[in-house]
């Protein structure tokens, strides 16, 4: 299997703090960390690797210093690193990104056809969840979203089975190869590397590619030019907070506090004494037939 | 297990001012070391007040001011004896200190230790994070010939360890080359780094350009406790922090929060740090046995470097220093010992001891080596004179149309009324001794 996993070097988020003008996130001296749910995508990588063989090859569009990232990723257990870094890639949005990872996949895949491309379900510093599509639809790989299990492979049928965390409860799909898989945070923690993973990604040569390597052929969809997102504004959000109300409690006579408070979420949400009335005459109609 | 051995000349434990003086000096010398951090970069598990002594950091790298990220320069040292309202204080300040080079500069240790560790990677050295060592690895013989990481196949192979992994060494207690850390022989130090413009600093503190000043604080602050405050200042923060004694915060229930929290709102600190914004908060031991609880420090194959070994100036708050500078000793002991091909051998290993008691580093520490005993059994240093002195400042100062030789007679009573003419002679005497 030729797997390729986009990870992407984020400001840690529990150190983030934001402009109080501007809104924006001020990344200066806060830490960088690999986006946490690409962890789960290079651990799933990695154990589809070490059962049925291959190789796993992280790769990054971002400034120099991702390599940092990269390396980590190496530690972890990915085979190589490459990082995709040219001056105008900067300013890009997640259709730019998409375009240029695409890119950099389809030159990966000239060396070796690549079976699997795992992402994160999204960066928690863009929030979007864009990128992971935006590679499938441009090489024309079958995309899972949000997956937080991978069930099953089968290489010689070209098939991959996964469980898709879907709303109200878990879909079991199946799909061929190649494929673009987006992860959810999972069961899957990130494993710790061995010493002389650690040795290894010290060392490691990191693959750096700029916009000829990487095989971009169009550079008007690059950087900010490829970009036609516009951040219009930044606000936070505005709290709604309400002031708590208080019920006097009389242990001699809980009825009465039960009462208040009944009557007040009442008055609030009329819907609930309406629903509390259909109830009852449902319960009175039941009654009858017995 | 078909993995490649791995071996070094020296593998460094530790990625502190002393881990990084030894990988430093020996890469620079072209051995070929690896330096091993429990954290998740060099530095984050470190914490200092933080003061760089020159002298120390330019013995290992001579242009250091040109690269290193340094605050101010000290200009003005003022030591404040402190009572619940008021302190008592003095004042030095030169315009000598504005001459380069630079004597001692305030630093932040996030900043500066990304910088040493950067000195350190490109000297040769490689550098692993997230590498905690679990043990040493010995021969039938007992001699050190390597380290056991947390990881698979941790098994890492060297000529020499140099144990730098800081005041509460697990490696070196594990591997019984010293004993646990004692409640009574470590300090609890806590800080905050609280941000504010320049030009506030500058105006809080009288400073100009790159001058800074730095506040060392004894007396109520500490509730009793043996233990010292400080105020530094930073290009646009300030750090301020307290320390004391853990046996002391123990037997006293206190916590270090409140000490700091305190120590903040007392009249003569507050203002000066007013309209802060606090971004960076930290603790961490401090190693202050002094002389008489520092371990044997070296064996067949390995030595002990900085705070691992307890190598701290409690008197003069002077740590970092003392760290680089062992670390640095050790360093060359082994330099020395390889260009002669001869083994890292415990009878060899005698010539750090010998370097150390060359070096201001064991001279101080004989020194002091009575302060810290003298503080524990003789709280009226703490507890009492600091309060005496500034109401007697406050009396002093006061006019309030009594005679000054009543006032003088008044500030005399209180003194003997607390400590007695002996008890008086006594503490100096006892001072005197301790720092003779």
């Amino acid at each position: 299997m030729n797997i390729v996993v986009c990870i992407k070097q984020v400001p840690d988020s529990t150190h983030i703090r934001v402009h109080p003008v501007t809104n924006t996130i001020m990344r200066q001296g806060v830490p960088a960390v690999i986006n946490p749910y690409d962890l789960f995508a290079i651990e799933a990588a990695l154990q589809i690797r070490d059962t049925h063989g291959g190789k796993v090859t992280v790769i990054t569009m971002g400034p120099p210093p991702a390599a940092v990232a990269l390396r980590k990723a190496l530690a972890y257990g990915c085979d190589e690193a490459v990082l995709i870094t040219d001056k105008i890639f900067s300013g890009a949005d997640t259709l730019a990104t998409s375009y240029v990872l695409a890119s950099a996949i389809a030159t990966l895949g000239k060396e070796q056809p690549v079976d699997l491309v795992f992402t994160g379900k999204q960066t928690i510093d863009g929030d979007t969840a864009q990128v992971g599509p935006g590679i499938a639809k441009r090489l024309n790989l079958e995309l899972l979203t949000y997956v937080s299990k991978i069930v099953a492979v089968n290489r010689e049928a070209g098939k991959i089975q996964v469980e898709r965390r879907a709303e109200g409860g878990v879909q079991l799909l199946e799909t061929r190869l190649p494929a673009l898989i987006t992860m959810l945070e999972g069961t899957n923690e990130i494993r710790f590397g061995s010493a002389p993973d650690m040795f290894r990604a010290a060392r490691a040569e990191i693959r750096t590619w700029d916009r000829e390597s990487a095989g971009i052929e169009d550079l008007k969809k690059v950087g900010l030019k490829g970009s036609p997102t516009v951040v219009s504004r930044v606000f936070g959000p505005t709290p709604r907070a309400e002031k708590a109300q208080q019920i006097a409690f009389d242990p001699a006579a809980p009825q009465a506090a039960t009462d208040a408070l009944l009557e007040k979420v009442l008055a609030e949400i009329p819907k609930v004494g309406k629903e509390l009335e259909r109830h009852k005459v449902e319960a009175g109609a039941g009654a009858n037939h017995e | 297990m078909n993995q490649p051995t791995e071996k070094f000349d020296v593998i460094v434990v530790g990625a502190g001012p002393a881990g990084n003086a030894a990988a430093y000096t020996l890469a620079k010398a072209g051995k070929k070391v690896l330096q091993l951090e429990r954290g998740e970069y060099p530095g984050s598990k470190n914490v200092q007040g933080a003061i760089l002594y020159a002298d120390a950091l330019e013995k290992i790298i001579p242009d250091f001011r040109d690269s290193a990220p340094l605050e101010r320069h000290v200009v003005e040292q003022r030591m404040w004896l402190m009572e619940e309202q008021s302190h008592l204080g003095t004042h030095f300040r030169s315009d000598q200190y504005n001459q380069q080079p630079g004597n001692r500069y305030t630093i932040i240790r996030a900043r500066f230790d990304k910088w040493f560790s950067d000195q350190v990677q490109q000297a040769g050295a490689l550098v692993l994070c997230e590498m905690t060592v679990t043990e040493l690895l010995k021969d039938e013989s007992g001699r050190v010939i390597g380290v056991n990481v947390d990881r698979e196949n941790g098994r890492i192979y060297a000529d020499a360890v140099i144990l730098a992994d800081g005041v509460n060494s697990l490696v070196a207690s594990r591997a019984g080359l010293r004993e646990d850390i004692k409640p009574a022989a470590v300090a609890l130090g806590v800080k905050e780094i609280i941000f504010m413009p320049k030009e506030t600093i500058d105006a809080r503190f009288n400073l100009t350009g790159q001058e800074g000043a730095v506040i060392e604080m004894f007396g109520s602050i500490s509730e009793g406790m043996v233990g010292t405050g400080f105020l530094y200042t930073n290009k646009d923060s300030i750090s301020v922090g307290i320390g004391c004694m853990l046996s002391d915060m123990k037997q006293q229930q206190t916590t270090p929060v409140e000490l700091l929290e305190k120590l903040k709102r007392h009249p003569s600190v507050a203002p000066l740090i007013a309209g802060g914004e606090t971004r960076e908060y930290a603790a961490h031991l401090l190693p202050e046995g002094g002389y008489d609880a520092l371990p044997k420090l070296y064996g067949e194959g390995w030595m002990l470097v900085g705070d691992s070994a307890g190598f701290l100036n409690a008197v003069h708050r002077e740590g970092s220093n003392l760290a680089m500078t062992t670390g640095r000793l050790a360093a060359e002991t082994l330099l020395e010992l390889f260009a002669a091909g001869q083994p890292a051998s415990a009878s060899n290993l005698a010539r750090y001891q010998a370097r150390l008691d060359e070096s201001f580093v064991m001279k101080d520490l004989k020194k002091y080596r009575k302060i810290p005993g003298m503080l524990d059994r003789q709280r009226q240093f703490v507890a009492d004179y600091p309060g005496l002195l500034n109401q007697a400042a406050f009396n002093f100062f006061s006019v309030d149309g009594r005679d000054k030789e009543a006032k003088e007679k008044e500030i005399i009573a209180s003194f003997r009324q607390r400590r007695s003419l002996l008890g008086l002679l006594g503490d100096a005497f006892r001072v005197w001794r301790a720092t003779r």
